[in-house]
């Protein structure tokens, strides 16, 4: 009996570890959402075996708005553009309930012909900045999108 | 004798509580609006006794010109210029009266596309910080896809901010519609804005929202939420026996957590009496203004 009221009073020192909510960032083996309607994305998302983070091409290695990422879709590598995070953003970004990301060939050609989510206006500066002049063109990523938020 | 002086302090202290419990009832600045309408209806007769102050009734519209009460980050100087800087940018764009629950359109210029302006609507979910500092979310459901944006509410590249509907909901923050049908949080980007009649109060919307099959983003059946009706089915029984084993009923009768939570009344009063004959000005010149617009629209459209 003793035990037990003390137990109710304290009941806090049973758990050893801190339980904060999680960061949510995209990092090697996050599973994404592909949000174009490509051939290959339209099927590994319908199968229910959607693409996984096999590398983010930044110094961190931690996918913010706009990093391109190589995934593993269908046994296949590509790349991608991440479009949208769950990761809390800096204000006036919008912040999305899943990980989407949008397929892209290594020019920056999308895959598909349309996004059919909103994708968020700040890719328009940093896909600009990202893009050199004889390298890959990110916007036309932009071109294909059907709302921005 | 010393029985005596113990009881003697046993009941001084009582007499402290009780005036102390109705002292913070009346400053809480942030949660338990809802039990505050509530208890004024109730005491409706007893309500004499008690010195009611119109003045002190600024903290739900303004909660955001009330400092941090933490003593740590409390700076006279800052605070008075923090406030001075507000009412200048309100004078500069009409800032209105909104809660958590009620349903914005928010225009800012757009710095990525040049000349364009960004639109959302949405339910506001969260509001905090205060000062300069306050911002708010705003969630929607937009092409199957829930999105949230956060905005200060002092941001210069704000062009206007539109209540689409004034309404309050059952809890102080409605974090929980991440993990509600989507169905509860979609709004239409062109939702019209519905107009209350002048004087009544602002409603409160006693919806509770379903939630989705777990896993949850956090653990809702711990935070007493009334805004929720589907909450015990998905529970099990180890779920139960923690939330139990952490439930804190003490805290609501913990007095100096309460009053390190709150800014006290003389403080308020100081503050509002500095700030409130400006807003009040602001207030009816808009009135004024709309009035006129209404007035002269139909006019130009005639001729």
């Amino acid at each position: 009996m003793f035990r037990s009221l003390i137990n109710k009073l304290i009941p806090v020192q049973s758990c050893g570890f801190h339980t904060t909510s999680c960061l949510n960032e995209v990092q090697l083996l996050t599973r994404l959402r592909v949000v174009d309607n490509s051939e290959i994305g339209k099927r590994a998302m319908a199968e229910g075996k959607p693409p996984k983070v096999i590398c983010v091409y930044n110094k961190k290695r931690v996918g913010y708005i706009g990093d391109r990422v190589l995934v593993a879709i269908k046994g296949q590598k590509k790349k991608g553009i991440l479009v949208g995070l769950k990761q809390t953003q800096k204000v006036k970004v919008p912040k999305f309930d899943s990980n989407n990301v949008v397929l892209i060939d290594d020019n920056g050609t999308p895959l598909g012909t349309r996004i059919h989510v909103p994708i968020p206006t700040i890719l328009r500066t940093i896909l600009k900045e990202k893009t050199h002049a004889k390298g890959a063109d990110y916007t036309k990523l932009l071109g294909i999108a059907t709302r921005f938020v | 004798m010393s029985l005596v002086i113990r009881k003697s302090t046993v009941e001084i202290l009582c007499a402290a509580k009780w005036i102390f419990r109705r002292d913070c009832r009346l400053l809480s600045t942030l949660p338990e609006k809802t039990e505050i309408v509530v208890d004024e209806k109730e005491r409706i007769p007893g309500r004499k006794t008690r010195s009611y102050n119109p003045i002190l009734e600024n903290r739900h519209v303004y909660p955001e010109f009330l400092p941090d009460p933490n003593p740590n980050w409390r700076n006279s100087l800052r605070e008075k210029m923090e406030r001075a800087d507000m009412l200048k940018r309100r004078s500069q764009i009409d800032i209105p009266e909104f809660y958590v629950g009620s349903i914005l359109a928010v225009t800012i210029s757009d710095p990525h596309a040049q000349g364009k302006t960004n639109r959302f609507v949405g339910i506001c979910i969260e509001r905090k910080g205060c000062g300069l500092r306050a911002e708010f979310t705003l969630r929607n459901v937009v092409d199957h896809q829930g999105i949230e944006v956060r905005y200060e509410l002092y941001d210069p590249t704000i062009q206007s901010i539109q209540v689409l509907r004034l309404e309050k909901r059952l809890d102080d923050k409605l974090l929980y519609l991440r993990d509600a049908l989507p169905e509860y949080c979609t709004f239409p980007l062109d939702m019209d804005p519905e107009i209350l009649p002048e004087g009544t109060p602002v409603p409160i919307n006693p919806v509770q929202v379903k939630l989705k099959p777990r896993p949850w983003l956090e653990r809702w059946e711990r935070q007493e939420l009334k805004g929720v009706s589907n909450i015990e089915e998905h529970l099990k029984e180890k779920d139960r026996v923690r939330r139990e084993l952490r439930k804190t009923p003490w805290e609501k009768y913990d007095l100096m957590k309460n009053y390190r939570k709150t800014i006290p009344a003389e403080e308020q009063s100081e503050i509002w009496n500095e700030v409130y004959n400006q807003l009040q000005q602001m207030r009816v010149s808009r009135k004024k203004m709309s009035r006129k617009r209404t007035v002269t629209t139909p006019k130009t459209q005639l001729a």
